[in-house]
């Protein structure tokens, strides 16, 4: 704890717009920018940036992302659950970044909340498995259709059949209705994701409560690592090229995974004679495991691998290399399991009677929903967002190819709001036989947006606006964000370490030195060298073939939840996450020292 | 294989009867992650060597027969007599050879000649337990080759002091077939020291290492004459969880002839930390291997010593369990007791009220 009294951080209204930037509130919704006339009210809450999902800029039509995650979030606390303590999270966008402020409930209220809260979150928890797989299957369904979904240009004339057949209705009918479903399908998939997450971290919390009054200051390290799961679909992706090099270098193609072009080492091995063989296991494993990004599926040009076959060939080629000389890839999942054994029965071993049931019985219900709090990002973040953000650019080109804009990113340009209109302007102009104005409306419209965007990523986001609370102990801020009152305090500048490091969670434990790769964006990672140290902004977990080739990651913002938590954890890497700064303090080439276990970045030499 | 010699840290099973009580000990712990200050035996098989001499041994009944044990003086004399006969008994290349090299590889180890002691270890009641004759037998701050060869002489001669010969004869031991091996072990030279228990004294938390560590010998922490660094570790994880570094303003440390010296502690290492973030964890394991070692909560004294290499100069002097928490209820406070929706509602609420 700093000795140091707390400041404050600037107020939103207080904040200086980047020079080109002018204007950038039109391009959010005005429920989600900071509005002057309620400058008092927005002034009086605490707000910290999520740069952890949202690390860059928002372009208009990416706020769908926020706004459906954030309100999902805050329905099920707040309607479903009627979680006694917790309402929803509220968010703002400043300056093309999101801001969030936790909102408690008022206590007088919470006793009334708790009978409601016990018969549905109860319901829940008894029923896990079986909800669970209904969830499944519906989030699969709505994955499906979100593919069938297909844009296409409007037809010359409307087809025979349908005049013939009294449909009494033209394409535009479909055309619109397929963009209210892309969109609705996508909003369903998000109210999905958060139907068990709440409750998985609403029981792993309460083991991580137990666990800190029962072991006083137990790393949280500790109680993640009683939970962690050994086989969550977040890593098969990885898991499923490992097997293809090892695939490959059984059936003798080690020397055709050269270069940098899929299309050719694809061809090539195809042509080879035991290609088919390794073809077809290719082929095999991208449906879904190559619906996965490298970004974290909040980004309309986020790559997905099964958009860009060099990604996932890539990843491959260095695994074959690395199979060849004799390497195992695979993650020691015996060592997993027995380092979580092991850590499980100390702590329990110093229990007895009442306290160790207690403790059984935390944990055991931790580890039934816990599962789901690392599996539902690919079901959601990956596949869901892979197939809706495909269709999407689907639609930008149908647009670019009727002569709207000039590229089918631009759709991203527009809000989800503003593409309805779009829509109409370019079936009515079909429909009256003339030409739509939007190709005479949206270029420049779009040039000047772009500007704007692109003056805004000039600017790193602010940590945090405003006052703080003296003491941060909501959990879920504290567990999903790394936010803790010794973290504000840190970006308030009050900190006073002393050593010119960095602190930050000890999110994965371990020691290690070796020389800091800075990777500001995913288009970076090819810079990585083997045994470097990852220091970025956040990384998102389909990073998982660089995982492979690091030896340590520091990231600026994240807990002990956030994905690079858990992806470090897995591979038995350390992690100091949630530093605040490490991404603009430390410069690729210095040597470092990561202290995973105890959460600490040193600079050894520059 | 070496006969004659057995380096505590060897990966051989260290076996009683070549090795005696002391050694055998020593060997034991330092395998077991509880490193004591390093050394080596010499073996039963070298006392054997020198000894099981067919003229040595005749004379030395011979003597023994001739003694009065009711006459003191006579007594003494014998036992005199015997002992010089040991003393001056050659020994074999071969024994010497492999002492010789024990003895060097472990001045390397210790960065350059450093004193060490040298104790004999008795493999059966052949010898007054320590307690009583253990004083005979230990020479400390010993340095150079050709004092240690003559101090394990001294050890070997130690089997016939009056007191042992008087000792065997009243518990009917027989004097046919005695051996005893010797201890030649490091001088622990204290960089820093302290004590570890593996329990949180201030809650009975069993999941946590508490280490209280200061510069120059332990004495000054186990007193209270000076305020240690104080470390908390979570005994698990093995990380550290809190760290007080304390002003410590005076040291004992050993001046290399067996007498100590207490001095001031200069202004830069005073306010600094007495152990590396390595060290601590390295104490720490030390303790928790000897709370494993001996199954119960441990009192451990420990030492860093100036002269090993990083990685070795971790040192436990001694272990005790812990008699005062670990027979007590852990004082935790669980609020959050039971399972399930009700218990998890019933701490959610705790942690609200925590927060006002």
């Amino acid at each position: 704890m700093s000795p140091k009294a707390a400041k404050s951080f600037p107020s939103p209204y207080s904040v200086k717009t980047p020079k080109g930037a002018e204007g950038w509130q039109e391009l959010y919704p005005y429920y989600l920018v900071f509005q002057d006339n309620l400058r008092k009210q927005e002034e009086a809450k605490f707000w910290f940036c999520d740069s952890q999902h949202w690390p860059n800029v928002f372009k208009p039509f990416e706020v769908i992302g926020v706004e459906f995650a954030s309100r999902c979030l805050g329905a099920y606390n707040t309607r479903h659950y009627i979680i006694p303590p917790a309402n929803g999270i509220d968010f703002r966008i400043h300056m093309g970044y999101n801001y969030f402020s936790p909102v408690g409930v008022a206590p007088e209220l919470i006793p009334d909340r708790v009978p409601h809260f016990l018969e549905r979150a109860g319901h829940y928890f008894a029923n896990w498995g079986e909800l669970l797989e209904n969830w499944r299957k519906d989030v699969l369904k709505n994955i499906e259709e979100i593919d069938s979904i297909n844009f296409s240009k409007l037809p010359d004339m409307v087809p025979l059949a349908d005049v013939t057949g009294g449909k009494g209705m033209d394409p535009s009918v479909q055309l619109f209705d397929d963009y209210d479903r892309l969109i609705s399908l996508c909003y369903k998939n998000w109210e999905r994701h958060f139907e068990f997450l709440n409750l998985g971290y609403v029981a792993y919390l309460d083991l991580f409560m137990f666990c800190k009054e029962a072991f006083p200051g137990i790393p949280d390290l500790a109680i993640a690592k009683m939970v962690m799961g050994v086989d969550s679909v977040l890593f098969r992706p990885d898991d499923e090229l490992k097997t293809l090099a090892d695939l490959a270098v059984k059936l003798d193609l080690t020397a055709l995974f050269t270069g940098d072009d899929s299309a050719k080492i694809l061809a090539a091995v195809a042509a080879a004679p035991k290609g088919a063989e390794w073809m077809s296991a290719f082929e095999k494993a991208q449906d879904p495991w190559f619906n996965y990004t490298v970004g974290n599926g909040f980004y309309g040009t986020d790559v997905y691998w099964r958009d860009n076959l060099d990604l996932p060939v890539g990843y491959i080629s260095d695994y074959v290399t690395r199979v060849a000389k004799g390497e195992r890839l695979h993650r020691p999942k015996d060592e997993l399991i027995a380092e979580r054994d092991r850590i499980t029965e100390e702590y329990a071993a110093a229990l007895d009677g009442e306290a160790k049931e207690t403790f059984m019985g935390k944990l055991g219900l931790a580890r039934v929903v816990y599962p789901y709090v690392e599996d539902h990002n690919f079901y959601i973040e990956h596949w869901t967002m892979g197939v809706f953000w495909r269709k999407v650019r689907q639609l930008g080109q149908l647009l670019t190819d009727e002569g709207f804009w000039g590229k089918a990113e631009d759709i991203l340009y527009l809000s989800r709001d503003e593409v309805r209109p779009v829509l109409f302007d370019y079936a009515n102009a079909w429909a009256v036989g003339t030409e739509p104005v939007g190709p005479t409306y949206w270029p420049a419209e779009i040039a000047r947006r772009t500007k704007i965007i692109a003056a805004l990523e000039t600017e790193r986001p602010a940590p945090a606006f405003n006052e703080p609370p003296a003491e941060i102990n909501e959990p879920f801020t504290v567990m999903l964000w790394g936010i803790t009152t010794d973290q504000v305090q840190q970006w308030l500048g009050a900190d006073d370490s002393g050593k010119g490091g960095l602190r930050g969670m000890a999110a994965s434990g371990g020691v290690v030195e070796g020389r800091a790769r800075v990777i500001m964006n995913p288009d970076q990672l090819g810079e990585l060298v083997q045994g470097e140290i990852l220091v970025a902004p956040v990384t998102a977990p389909s990073w998982g073939p660089v995982f492979g080739k690091i030896s340590a990651t520091v990231t600026d913002i994240g807990g002990m939840m956030s994905h690079a938590a858990i992806v470090c954890r897995e591979y038995g890497l350390p992690a100091v996450t949630g530093t605040g700064k490490a991404s603009t303090t430390i410069k690729t080439g210095m040597m470092l020292r990561v202290d995973g276990t105890n959460g600490t970045v040193e600079i050894l030499s520059k | 294989m070496a006969l004659y010699t057995f380096p505590f840290d060897s990966s051989e099973t260290p076996e009683h009867d070549r090795l005696g009580g002391k050694c055998t000990s020593l060997a034991i712990m330092t395998t077991a992650g509880m490193p004591v200050p390093p050394g080596f035996a010499v073996t039963t098989e070298a006392f054997d060597a020198v000894v099981n001499d067919k003229k040595l041994q005749d004379h030395i009944h011979s003597i023994l027969k001739g003694i009065d044990l009711d006459n003191v003086a006579d007594l003494d004399h014998g036992a005199a007599q015997i002992r010089e006969l040991i003393l001056t008994q050659p020994v074999p290349d071969e024994v010497y050879a492999e002492v010789h090299t024990a003895y060097n590889t472990l001045m390397e180890l210790c960065g350059g000649e450093v004193p060490v002691a040298v104790r004999s270890s008795a493999t059966a009641e052949d010898l007054p337990d320590a307690s009583f004759a253990g004083q005979q037998d230990t020479y400390l701050w010993i340095t150079g080759e050709t004092f240690v060869l003559q101090k394990i002489r001294e050890c070997w001669a130690s089997l016939y002091t009056s007191r042992a010969i008087t000792y065997r004869h009243a518990n009917n031991i027989p004097d046919e077939g005695l051996s005893i091996a010797v201890a030649v072990q490091k001088m622990v030279n204290s960089r820093s020291s302290g004590v570890a228990m593996t329990i949180d004294p201030s809650n009975g938390d069993r999941t946590k290492i508490v280490i209280d560590s200061s510069w120059g010998l332990g004495e000054m922490v186990v007193s209270g004459e000076v305020t240690p660094d104080n470390f908390l570790l979570d005994k698990v994880m093995m990380s550290v969880v809190k760290r007080v570094i304390s002003d410590k303003h005076e040291e004992l440390v050993p001046t290399g002839h067996g007498s100590i010296a207490r001095r001031e502690v200069d202004e830069e290492r005073r306010n600094s930390p007495s152990l590396s973030e390595e060290e601590v964890v390295g104490v720490a394991k030390l303790a928790k291997a000897a709370e494993k070692h001996y199954g119960s909560v441990q009192d451990v004294e420990w030492a860093i010593d100036a002269d090993l290499p990083a990685g070795q100069n971790i040192l436990l002097l001694q272990s005790r369990p812990e008699t005062v928490w670990s027979q007590k209820q852990a004082e935790v406070k669980v609020v959050s007791s039971g399972s399930g929706i009700e218990a998890i509602t019933k701490s959610m609420l705790s942690t609200m009220n925590r927060d006002k």
